[in-house]
């Protein structure tokens, strides 16, 4: 029973983004498709254990999902073509293993689809990490802070959406592909984003969501290697997470970067990520990620040279906000321009941000409180600390805050 | 939209009430506080006295029924609560989060029913 068990789950874990993009890239019914793999995972959790695990378990899978859903097709009589799709499905598989093992990775596909613009935005990362992760819902509503039947609902939705608008498995068409894929590397960038943000005090919760990401973006880098961005953006969320020990005391205090001991960083991560920039760079096309890419490697770049190249950090910035001009990107760029011109100018320019869009972003005022702080304007500087305070979510964060305060 | 956050607080989060200058959780809650009502989302609400100190009141065929401490035992008691007005429940749910109260205890977001407070109660 253990094993048989055991290598359920491993197929599961390995194959299900894979199995259930092809599933339903004919189709273009995720939720039907979901419903088959389930279904089939269940009959090999009682058939494996009693027939001993099958010689190829994704075939077996596979074979399986396909008969549920022409079942599903013949009960509630999908249109007849869709119905052909499947069963010219069951046939390929039919054959001989070399052909079922060459299953075509259709995740790239099914990435676009979650990333459609007919699809709210706002699920485009909970789409991917159903989909083509398998994360329930439930988890995916903790990590968006949403009750697990309001995230059932919209995903449900949205699935029903992508069937019913049929919206095609295909990567976009060159003339569209820039934005389509910014959609999609956005999507996988607030996966990482999540995973962090979710990682509070000591313990590493939702780091699992921060490495499901970077596992996304490897997916994606497998089929489309030539595209700069996709290269940027892995370099990018591994010069993060090459910083993840570091940012945390064993005592679980917070530690900021300028604060970090370079040394506890992951070299691994960082040479990886170094690689994955300069490939980008080869590739020509500047944008967003490589820009942020090329900021966290100066930083990194401390681990060898013990200092902090800020004036070339403004550069980079400069550019950043040129192109991609978000309010995360526009507070990091005062912290830059505080770094080489000062905290009266940085201040200046950080005044110049809508209050209405800062009014709840605690990196403002985090930001607003240290360069007060400098200036020796200490009444104002707790004002904003404690705004800061108030608007994080990280008992550590808060924690630090409140000291720096005093 | 207008929800109510009810902030059920742990014994040892309340017991740092005792010690209002000194203790990180009391200042965690000033500025909570600060940010709700600096983000213009923040309509009323007020801290509670300790849970030993309610008083629970029924009429039971004609009879009246009082009753030392509160509606519900918890582990977790009932120490607060918030009237927020935000565009949505994950607003609110976003700002439940970020409640010093959370860490240890937690926070029950409800809307509260306008309609019927509209149309009803105070026609």
């Amino acid at each position: 029973m253990g094993d048989a068990y055991h290598a359920v789950e491993a197929v599961a874990r390995a194959s299900y983004g894979r199995l259930l993009a092809y599933l339903s890239s004919e189709t273009r019914d995720v939720a039907g498709a979901e419903d088959a793999l389930s279904e089939a995972l269940l009959s090999a959790l009682t058939s494996w254990p009693r027939d001993g695990v099958p010689e190829r378990p994704e075939a077996w899978l596979l074979t399986a999902a396909r008969h549920r859903l022409i079942d599903q097709g013949r009960r509630t009589h999908v249109r007849s073509d869709h119905l052909d799709a499947i069963r010219s499905l069951t046939e390929e598989t039919a054959g001989p293993p070399a052909v079922v093992d060459s299953f075509p990775d259709r995740r790239v596909e099914l990435l676009f689809v979650c990333a459609h613009p007919a699809i709210d935005p706002a699920l485009h990362t909970p789409l991917m990490l159903q989909t083509v992760l398998g994360l329930d819902a439930a988890r995916i509503a903790q990590a968006f802070l949403v009750s697990p039947a309001t995230m059932g609902q919209r995903l449900v939705r949205a699935k029903r959406k992508i069937r019913e608008a049929g919206i095609p498995f295909q990567v976009p068409e060159a003339y569209e592909l820039p934005h389509r894929l910014d959609a999609v590397l956005e999507a996988v960038y607030a996966a990482y984003g999540l995973g962090r943000d979710e990682t509070t005090g000591a313990d590493a919760r939702g780091q699992d969501l921060a490495d499901e990401a970077i596992w996304l973006a490897r997916v994606v880098r497998t089929r489309m290697s030539e595209e700069p961005e996709v290269r940027g953006l892995l370099a990018l969320m591994l010069f993060c997470d090459a910083r993840r020990a570091a940012r945390r005391t064993p005592d679980g205090r917070y530690v900021p970067l300028s604060e970090q001991n370079p040394a506890a960083w992951s070299a691994e991560s960082i040479v990886e990520a170094e690689r994955e920039l300069a490939a980008a760079a080869g590739l020509g096309g500047i944008g967003r990620f490589q820009m942020e890419a090329a900021i966290q490697s100066v930083h990194s770049e401390r681990a060898r040279t013990g200092r902090t190249d800020w004036g070339a950090i403004v550069v980079f910035y400069e550019h950043l906000v040129r192109i991609a001009p978000t309010l995360g990107a526009r507070v990091a760029q005062v912290v830059a321009v505080s770094e080489t011109r000062g905290a009266t100018t940085a201040l200046t320019l950080l005044d110049t941000l809508d209050r209405a869009a800062v009014a709840a972003y605690q990196p403002f005022w985090a930001v607003r409180a240290h360069l007060l702080r400098q200036l020796g304007r200490a009444k104002e500087a707790m004002e904003s600390y404690d705004r800061a305070s108030g608007l994080t979510e990280d008992p550590a964060i808060r924690r630090f805050l409140l000291d720096r305060r005093g | 939209m207008r929800y109510i956050m009810l902030v059920y607080e742990t014994a040892a989060d309340l017991d740092s009430r005792d010690d209002p200058t000194g203790d990180p959780y009391v200042a965690a809650w000033r500025a909570y506080h600060k940010a709700l009502v600096e983000a213009n989302v923040y309509v009323g609400g007020a801290p509670l006295k300790q849970a030993a100190t309610a008083t629970t009141v029924r009429l039971r065929e004609g009879r009246r029924q009082v009753q030392d401490g509160p509606f519900a035992e918890a582990k977790e008691e009932l120490g607060g609560f918030f009237i927020l007005d935000l565009p949505s429940l994950d607003a609110a749910l976003a700002w439940a989060a970020r409640c010093p109260a959370a860490a240890g205890g937690a926070l029950e977001v409800r809307p509260i029913d306008a309609d019927f407070l509209e149309a009803v109660v105070r026609p």
